[in-house]
This record gives C-alpha cells, structure tokens and sequence, in this order.
C-alpha cells in the first residue's frame, strides 16, 4: 500500500461482500417462489424479498464503488485522501442506514414503514428500486455528498490523472441523477419518465464512467501498459457510452405514453449501446496482450477481463436483443427483461468490483497478491459464478421467448399465470443453477482465508 | 489506435460529444413535456386518482407486478387491468386474497376500505386510457 489512507477502503470492501452474500439468498428465496408461489408466504411475500435483492445489490454496489475511489484516487492523485476520518464515518453512516432500511422491509409492511418514515410529507416510496424510505433517500444524498467532497478535496491538492478525472466525473453523474428520485409526479407519465433519469442514467450512464475508470485503473497496475494508452482507450469508450446511452434512454420510452418518435431515437441510439462494451471487452484483451510485467497477481487480472466479456454480452448483446421497438413491442416487460438484467449487472458491476476488489484487497492485507493456492480457489469462484449467470441468462431467456409466444404472439393468446404454469421447467433449472452461483459465492469467501506462500507487498 | 489522434483528442471528443448528446437529450424532453397532454391522459387525473396511484404505491404492488411493462414480472401486467377484467372483478379479487391455494402464488390482503379500493380501481382506470402506442399487444398484456 502506497498510501495510508488507502486502508479505509477495506472497510467499504468487506461489507460490499458481506451484502453480496444476503443479495444472492433472498435471490435464492424469490427464484423458489417462482415455482412454489407459497413459499415463506406471508412472511416474506415476493415483493420484500424482491425490494431487499435488489436494494442490497445497489447499496453493495456503491459500497464497492466508494471503497474503490478510497482506494484508487490516493495513488492516482499522488497524496493522502484528504479525511481518512470522514471517510470511515460514512462508512458507519451508510451501513447502519442500509441496514435498518432492510429491516424496515422486512419486519414492517410496506404500507406502515411508509407512514412512519414520512412518506406523507414527500411521497418517493413504491417505485421499483427507488423502495427506500424518505430518510434513507436523504441519507443517500448526505453520504454521496460528503463522499464527493472527500474526493474532490484529495484531487484538487494532487496529481490530476484522466482515471481519476473520469471517475469523479461518474461519481458527480450518480449523485445528481439520484435527486430526481426525490420528483414523483401524480401524472404516471412524468412518474416514469423521470424515473428513468435515476435508473437509466445511472446504469446505462455515469455507472459505466466509474465502470471505464475502475477497469481502466487496475489494468495499468497489473499489465504495467503505458498510461497515456490507456487513457487514450478509456476516454474513447466512455464517449461511446455517453453518446449512445444518453439518447438510448429513448428505449424505455416506447410505451409508457411518450411520444411516438423515442421508438426511432431509442432504437437507433440504444442499438448501438454495445460498441462501447465490445470496444471494452477488446481494450481489456489488448491491454493483457501488450503487458510489460508479469503482475503476480493472476486472479486480478481474470476478473478484469472478465469484466469485458461479461458486459459486453449481458449489457451489450442481450441488450441489443430486445433494444428495437418492434421486438420490444413483444418482449417489453416479460423474463427477456429479467434475463438482460441479471447478466448485464453481474457482467458490468459485480464483475468489476470484484476485480477491484481481487487487485486491492492483498494489498490492502500487506502483499502483492494471495497465495498461489487462494488465487487458483478465487479463480474457481470466477468460473463457477459467471457461467452460473450465464446459464440463468440462458434459462429465462428460454422462458421469456415461450412467455412471448403463448401470451402474446399466439393465435390464442393464454392468461399470464396459465403461462406462468407452462415455463416453470425454466424457472426450476434458473433456480438450481442460482444455487451453483451461491456454492461460488461461498467460494469466493472461502479465498480470503486459505494461506500459503505469499510475497510481501 | 494511431499516434496522431492523442489523449487530449480523444478528451475534447468525450467532453464535446457528452455535452452535445445531454443538450439533444434535453431538447427532446422539452419537446415530450409539451406534447404529453395530447398523450397521457392527464384531464382524467382526479384526487380519487391521485389517492389511487398513492396506494399503488405505498403497497409496492410494483414488487411483483407490471405497470406499464414496468415492474416485476412475478404477477400479470395492470396497465390493462381495467380493461381486461372490469371495476367489480378487480375490487373482489384484492378483497378475497390470498388464496391459499397450496403452491399457487400468493397476493398479500391490505385491508383497503371501499374508498380505497375505489380510488385504486380509477388509478387503473386512468392508467389503461394513457395511450401506448398500442402496448401491449394484446389483452393479457
């Protein structure tokens, strides 16, 4: 470790995959609903255990972004993070708030933690990922504000690099397009129009710049390429990013009432959302090609191309998939959705703060890289993970084209439940492999505690 | 990529291009937000309606069903609801739930009042008259 103050990110890291853990149970809990509809019923119905899956994966998410900035921008800025104590404070503040909203899900129904947390004052509760109470939205402002200032303090007193100017800026982005979570209208139009500028605009968007720099950061470190190429690299793709996606959001926009030219803006810009992805997945690979030093730590350097291969085909195949209004017209709202969903997250986010994670936690522990036999166990948790949501992919894309089919293309159009009925082969196999998934997120944990051989850092 | 085109090339593009696409994007919105009242059905938001979507809402019923197409895709679609199934069906089914059927998916009772599932029925009344361009393609959404 270069800087001291790099250690608070460790923190952030651990509860990011302590969360992880809880995401893939509940996970786990709502696949086996899927085919035995009363299962936990009414202790846990669906949709709590829907709301905790997917609000744990943000919440670890940003904890892995967060712990990755706190990481990251002291070597790239060349000088100490401005307040370690900050810094550790909000670590306190976000995991006692994430952690009581939880609980909040899970032992209040939904209607009487709306009352109780204000909702009255400014109604932003019950829209899907935006679940959070009032206070927890605000916390979320708090934390990212007083986290945006410690990083932008840190970079204003050091070195400028792109990474950390292309990270700051991602971080900015996810920050302001959170406040329009705080805007819901009556008028369901506007409701979820602007609902997209949180959702789209985050993942499609400035995500994918705190995504570029991450990847591009760790690609310097363990490949020891020229930072001026990379650079180069990184902000040629985000460019993509930005002029496919911000237009892009126009694919959400063919149904909800908005006007009928976003089916035009929205298939063509969204169509060519994958050239970043692809380009990503190719900067990786050429970047481990034209390495200049054999960094030790192999398991690092899996991830990030990982990373590429994983995204680009989640969020760049099987979003292209059903990106074009006419197919969307049929698949909009059906398990295709669900399928890109799963992919694209683990391929873009999951994968890439695991890399960071992969490439900083030895460090972070006083080595360059694990031992050989925790690298070769954590390269096994790669494998069983990612091909476990590849082959989920597969099984709800299976399920949502037979979906699309018998309740919306055949001649005899069937209910959605008696639908539901004929696809629960599908839904078994999804949930079978999610438990492969967790047999290697079990894995992964396990990697941290094998010892062996290792070099000091 | 060649030497020519150098980092603060490809730094002006990225700041250039983002600005330019934001600004597109905005004038879009503009132009969407002054065409939506001939689209979205918003004469016929009442406070009835209002309270409805309020409900919707405070229940999460978005955690297992689609609006829209938007939601989870655990429960069948109500963008249409109104349409396929009627006032008197919808207000009977949220009184008689759950079930209980053994294995079958289950929907929670949330003790509405007859106002309550009055306002939520023109709720879904109001939403199934938003025009979709023509989504979704047929009654069982």
């Amino acid at each position: 470790m270069q800087y001291k103050s790099q250690a608070v990110a460790k923190p952030y890291f651990i509860a990011a995959i302590a969360l992880f853990i809880g995401q893939i149970v509940f996970g786990l809990i709502m696949g086996l609903q899927y085919v035995m509809g009363d299962f936990l019923f009414p202790a846990i119905p669906f949709n709590v255990a829907r709301m905790v899956h997917t609000n744990l994966l943000i919440v670890w998410l940003l904890f892995g972004f967060m712990g990755a900035s706190y990481y990251l921008v002291p070597e790239e800025t060349e000088t100490e993070l401005f307040s370690p104590k900050l810094a550790i404070a909000m670590f306190w503040v976000f995991l006692v708030a994430g952690a009581l909203t939880i609980l909040g899900y899970l032992l209040v129904p939904y209607a009487a933690l709306a009352k109780m947390t204000g909702n009255d004052i400014l109604a932003t509760m019950g829209r899907e990922f935006l679940e959070q109470p009032l206070p927890t939205k605000l916390g979320i402002v708090v934390v990212a504000l007083a986290f945006l200032f410690n990083i932008t303090m840190t970079l204003l007193k050091g070195r400028k690099t792109a990474i950390s100017l292309v990270l700051v800026l991602g971080l900015l982005g996810l920050a302001v397009f959170f406040l329009f979570s705080f805007y819901n209208p009556t008028n369901l139009v506007k409701d979820k129009y602007y609902w997209w500028w949180v959702v789209h605009l985050w993942v499609e968007g400035v995500w994918e710049l705190i995504l570029g720099s991450i990847l591009a950061f760790v690609l310097i470190k363990v490949t020891g390429v020229d930072r001026e190429v990379i650079e180069k690299w990184l902000y040629v793709i985000i460019t993509m990013t930005l002029v496919t996606g911000i237009i892009g959001t126009g694919h959400h926009y063919y149904w909800i009432g908005a006007p009928e030219y976003w089916k035009w803006w929205g298939s063509i810009f969204s169509a060519l959302e994958p050239i970043p992805f692809f380009m990503m997945t190719v900067f990786a690979f050429n970047m481990v090609n034209r390495r200049r030093r054999e960094h030790p730590n192999k398991a690092a350097t899996l991830w990030a191309l990982g990373t590429g291969v994983m995204a680009f085909l989640g969020a760049g195949l099987w979003g292209f998939l059903h990106t074009l209004a006419p197919v969307n017209y049929y698949t909009h709202g059906t398990q295709i959705t669900a399928a890109h969903g799963h992919l694209a997250f683990y391929g873009a986010y999951v994968a890439v703060v695991l890399t960071i994670i992969s490439y900083a936690m030895p460090i972070l522990r006083g080595r360059a890289a694990n031992s050989e036999k925790a690298q070769v166990m954590e390269m096994w948790s790669f494998w069983l993970m990612s091909i476990s949501i590849f082959m989920i992919t597969l099984f709800l894309t299976g399920a949502g084209i037979l979906q699309v089919w018998l309740q919306r293309i055949s001649e005899t159009p069937m209910g959605f439940m008696a639908v539901q009925d004929q696809i629960s082969l599908f839904y078994w196999l999804r949930e079978l492999t999610g438990v492969v998934f967790l047999i290697g997120l079990v894995v992964y944990v396990c990697s941290f505690f094998v010892k062996g051989e290792t070099k000091a850092a | 990529m060649s030497t020519t085109f150098t980092k603060s090339m490809a730094r002006n593009v990225f700041y250039g291009g983002s600005v330019f696409f934001f600004l597109l994007f905005v004038a879009l919105t503009l132009d969407t937000n002054q065409t939506l009242p001939k689209r979205d059905n918003s004469q016929n938001i009442t406070p009835s309606v209002a309270h409805g979507k309020k409900l919707w809402e405070t229940n999460d019923c978005i955690g297992c069903h689609t609006l829209l197409g938007e939601g989870a895709y655990f429960a069948p679609e109500l963008g249409n609801v109104y349409k396929r199934r009627g006032p008197d069906f919808i207000k009977a089914w949220i009184k008689s739930q759950p079930t209980g059927t053994p294995g079958r998916r289950q929907m929670p009772q949330f003790n509405f009042t007859d106002q309550e599932l009055d306002d939520l029925v023109q709720f879904l009344k109001y939403t199934s008259e938003i025009n979709t361009n023509k989504w979704p393609p047929n009654i069982e959404g």
